[in-house]
């Protein structure tokens, strides 16, 4: 897609200092509107959800949505900001077909929450401070579907649809200051930093945050500028970003595409971008130089916000621990390296793990099948983890009868495909499927003796003290009791057998 | 029947809650009059007759089942076409409109409902409530009924005109810079502007946000306490709506009437006379002075520095908001649509249908106000203007710190001619120099006819000024100015008007 040669990525970060800013909009889980009473339910017909106010017809006014404001001082708070005093909306005004009134109520010098900061950790275990600008109060726009162009864009498009069930619906908008300092691991901070804030968001409450559902949309602000130069670089803004991964390569292809123009002394024209989840490039969208002009006022048709200062301090005390101090916790708790705590971040096992915790499995047990058997199945299913038909209290009692030697390993697992194949709890399948350890001797000595009938040569072996080739006899015993033998307890006969 | 338009809303209430007429008799004789001269004074610009009988039955159907009668149950209304009304077409006087049926009542439009008002139909106004004239209607002039080549004042120029020509007993006007107030003044009727917050602007359609305020248009004080404690109070839909509970106005009117004004202390602004205020005016307003000295109130002058700035302020704030509040209309969901042949662009058709749709005031106001809110200039422009409002205030409060009310002419002049002023935008807005510091401060005010100018026997208004929150002290004036100058006239002024 691109047209230039993108400059090798150690080669760009040996020239340039990236600088980004990354501005994220968290839809809110509010029931209702930011400014009406209509529903905020995904999925529905287009055009269902609508009311004169989301609609903007002729008359109609907004009303704020106190949750909105409760939501967006939460996030505040978790974000370390100050909680203004005092503070409006404001009109941005631009035209657009998906936007009823043709301005988005939003805030512009005056947000809610302001000054903060938030640590992030990186792969490696280093922490760094991702310093937040603000955090402001806005309504989302309808949703416009061009149909007859080959790019699903407008340009080229022989009609579009327009649903305004979309429109209305609360947006907190989250601006960092700019990231400075992180080199080479620009990209990475972008994605860590993401990915943090959506842990926070979920943590609070206020919205689901998925990525892949438009909850969440993360724009990455990107320049680049020489070592040892203060001045930032002319930044491009690529929109929309909606996966972890993505802004991770977004970020990395800006840096190589812009170290690719400066190289060429080119200067990097301020524009829009659009992100290609297929190839990992951006390309160009609109040119948006300084002059453009929003003509912000405060919208005199709602009241000031004031939050209460008791209030505040109220939600501050409600607060929950956030993601970070919680994850060192458990860490700690686990007794687990870095390393292992990182991977069951990434595998999103740590819900799964504490609720079959609390169902009664041992940390180390629930830990071992959420990021053994269970991950291994999701990833082949490409389903999240915690999607997978199969409950944290089933896993807690198929880890149950392990302990208990109901079950080996081996049928553990068996019982675990079969849950997840529907067949019904752990219980039902041991019970239907007839599984459960054998370790009556009587009915284990028959197939040892078998056993050893069979391998007179392994046999002999142990008789003559090498204990290591009883292995090969308890294999030969699992196999003829299809592994519903307990494995210890065949070991033990062999030993005695042949001592 | 001539009586039954010519009866006030108080009394034709009580004779229909007494079965002397019913409400569907009262309708209409008022339908009819509207059929008989509407077509010379042009107030309407949407007749609802099957509404309007339909809301009469209802009535009928009230009383007849021995239901409890509102105090304005059966009384008919003309409503300015800038209220949403459900089903019936709203245009806010302007080709961008036409043909719109709103969805949905405004909450004033609603309450009147609930009263059992019957609302006759829409009247004409200056296209989205801007101008002092109502010529900027995109559907032509209403006449002025005591002569109908000149103008009815702006912007509700047909609320008021639909009262002067008897075609309702009552109206509604919004007044963003003196549109219920000015039109009032030069038909010979009364008007008010409630304070800001107090009547809801759910369903009203924006002109100026922070400074649109709708409010009650009668041909008596009384009529228009009556229709004011209708429409008023905190409605939810509206957040800057004020949850305070509504002030006795009817009882302050009924008070008033009684004449005595003993320790009522009266303010006279000193900015508001001088150049380009007309001699007829000036001397039917110091008469009223006199009136009010006559009646017991202490008469002070003052002054308030700022109002001199109240204009320019305000044509920096009105059409700020205005740009932004009909940036709306852009043919995409309602309204008109011009140059939709599949192979235009939406944007082109947006641009083709504002061009077509917006008359020439809205678009210069359009123009103005984006040019003041644009980057670099907003600090100059709408950020000073913001600032000269609250100076403005702060001039109020002082005032009042020392006098119950302020008392100006409504406006400088009498009805000008149609056309006259059509041409310079400035002299137009000189019409409402002394009423918008009120909207700009965003208390109440009233006009009540104060006499016929000598030099063109044109009514002249007197306007009363009170604080927020005190709308009642309005009443108390206007009802009592009113009942003296009725009194020394021998009948209400609106009787020495020409036959239509």
């Amino acid at each position: 897609m691109s047209v230039i040669d993108l400059v090798p990525y150690d080669e760009a970060l040996a020239a340039y200092d990236p600088v980004m800013g990354l501005e994220v909009h968290v839809e809110l889980g509010t029931a209702t509107k930011m400014f009406c009473g209509c529903s905020t339910e995904l999925g529905a017909e287009p055009n269902s959800q609508t009311c004169p106010t989301c609609l903007g017809l002729p008359g109609a006014l907004p009303v704020v949505n106190e949750i909105g404001v409760e939501s967006a001082v939460k996030i505040g708070l978790a974000l370390n900001c100050e909680i203004a005093e005092w503070c409006r909306f404001a009109r941005k005004n631009y035209f657009y077909p998906d936007m009823p009134k043709n301005f988005q109520t939003s805030q512009y010098d005056e947000p809610i929450a302001f000054n903060g900061y938030l640590d992030v950790t990186l792969e490696d275990g280093e922490v760094f401070r991702v310093q937040i600008e603000r955090a402001h109060m806005e309504e989302d726009t309808g949703k416009s579907s061009h149909i007859g162009g080959a790019t699903g864009r407008i340009h080229g498009a022989s009609h579009s649809l327009l649903d305004y069930n979309r429109a209305g619906i609360p947006l907190i908008e989250i601006v960092t200051k700019p990231i400075e300092g992180a080199g080479s691991r620009a990209p990475e901070v972008a994605k860590a930093y993401v990915a943090e804030l959506r842990e926070v968001i979920k943590a609070l409450g206020v919205s689901e945050a998925r990525m892949d559902k438009g909850q969440m949309r993360c724009d990455v602000n990107l320049s680049l500028r020489p070592h040892g130069r203060e001045e930032f670089g002319t930044r491009s803004e690529t929109k929309n970003v909606n996966s972890l991964r993505s802004v991770e390569r977004a970020a990395r292809f800006e840096i190589q595409r812009h170290a690719a123009v400066l190289n060429e002394g080119g200067s990097i024209v301020q524009e829009t971008r659009h992100f290609h989840e297929e190839d990992g490039s951006t390309t160009a969208g609109r040119i948006k130089d300084n002059a453009e002009d929003y003509r912000y006022f405060p919208e005199p048709d709602l009241v000031p916000v004031a939050p209460p200062r008791e209030w505040v301090e109220e939600l501050r005390a409600a607060l929950p621990e956030m993601p970070r101090v919680r994850r060192e916790r458990l860490q700690g708790e686990w007794g687990i390296s870095d390393l292992e705590m990182q991977s069951v971040l990434n595998a999103g096992a740590i819900e799964p793990i504490l609720e079959t915790i609390a169902a009664g499995a041992p940390a180390d047990q629930a830990r071992k099948w959420w990021m053994g058997e269970l991950a291994r199945h999701a990833n082949e299913s490409g389903a999240e983890l915690g999607a997978l038909p199969i409950t944290p209290a089933q896993v807690a009692r198929v880890s149950e009868l392990v302990a208990a030697g109901s079950l080996n390993d081996k049928l553990a697992r068996q019982v675990i495909e079969a849950v997840l194949a529907g067949e019904g709890g752990p219980d039902e399948v041991v019970a239907g499927r007839g599984l459960a350890v054998v370790s009556d001797d009587s009915a284990l000595g028959a197939a040892v003796d078998e056993a050893i009938a069979a391998n007179p040569d392994v046999a002999a072996k142990i008789r003559d003290g090498k204990v290591a080739a009883a292995g090969a006899l308890v294999g030969a015993v699992m196999k003829a009791t299809r592994g519903q033998a307990d494995a210890a307890r065949v070991k033990e006969l062999i030993l005695e057998r042949l001592a | 029947m001539t009586d039954l338009i010519r009866n006030t809303a108080a009394e034709t209430a009580a004779a229909i809650a007494a079965g002397e007429v019913s409400a569907v008799e009262v309708a209409q004789a008022h339908l009819d009059r509207i059929g008989a001269v509407d077509e010379k004074v042009h107030a309407f610009l949407h007749v609802d007759t099957e509404g309007a009988l339909s809301a009469a039955r209802a009535v009928d159907a009230k009383r007849a089942a021995g239901e409890e009668l509102g105090p304005l149950a059966g009384v008919p209304l003309a409503l300015k076409d800038v209220f949403t009304t459900k089903g019936v077409p709203t245009t806010a006087g302007s080709k961008i409109l036409e043909g719109w049926v709103p969805p949905y009542d405004a909450t004033l439009t609603r309450r009147l409902k609930d009263a059992g008002v019957v609302i006759l139909g829409k009247t004409n106004m200056d296209e989205f409530a801007m101008g002092s004239s109502t010529e900027n209607s995109a559907y032509g002039p209403t006449g002025n009924p005591w002569d109908l080549s000149r103008i009815p004042g702006g912007s509700g120029g047909g609320s008021a005109a639909a009262l002067a020509a008897y075609e309702a007993p009552l109206a509604i006007g919004t007044d963003t810079g003196g549109s219920i107030r000015q039109p009032g003044a030069v038909t010979g009727t009364v008007g008010v502007k409630p304070t800001y917050g107090t009547v809801s602007r759910y369903g009203l359609i924006a002109f100026s946000s922070s400074l649109d305020q709708g409010g009650p248009c009668a041909r008596t004080v009384l009529d228009a306490a009556l229709l004011h404690e209708a429409i008023a109070g905190h409605d939810p839909l509206d957040s800057t709506s004020i949850d305070a509970p509504v002030l006795p106005l009817v009882a302050a009117a009924r008070q008033g009437a009684g004449g005595d004004l003993t320790g009522v202390r009266v303010g006279v602004v000193k900015e508001f006379a001088g150049e380009g205020y007309q001699a007829g005016v000036m001397q039917r307003f110091n008469e009223s002075v006199e009136i009010l000295r006559g009646l017991g109130a202490t008469v002070v002058e003052l002054s308030c520095p700022s109002f001199s700035y109240a204009l320019p302020a305000y044509y920096l704030i009105a059409p700020s908001e205005a740009s932004s509040n009909l940036a709306r209309f852009d043919a995409m969901r309602y309204g008109l649509r011009v140059g939709d042949d599949g192979t235009r662009s939406a944007e082109d058709v947006t641009a083709l249908t504002r061009e077509a749709g917006f008359g020439p005031e809205v678009k210069r106001r359009i123009i103005l106000g984006t040019y003041a809110l644009s980057s670099g200039y907003y600090d100059a422009y709408y950020g000073s203007a913001q600032k000269v409002r609250t100076l403005i205030t702060q001039d109020f409060a002082r005032s009042f710190a020392d006098v119950d009310v302020l008392v100006s002419p409504t406006t400088p002049t009498t009805a000008f001619p149609i056309g006259e002023r059509a041409d310079d935008p400035m002299a137009m807005y000189l019409a409402d120099l002394c009423t918008i510091p009120s909207n700009l401060a965003g208390n109440s005010a009233m006009s009540v006819p104060c006499g016929l100018a000598p030099e063109d026997n044109l009514p002249v208004g007197l306007q009363i000024i009170a604080p927020a929150m005190a709308d009642d002290r309005l009443y108390r004036v206007g009802a009592a100015v009113e009942a003296a100058l009725n009194n020394q006239w021998g009948h209400p002024l609106l009787e020495e008007a020409p036959a239509l």
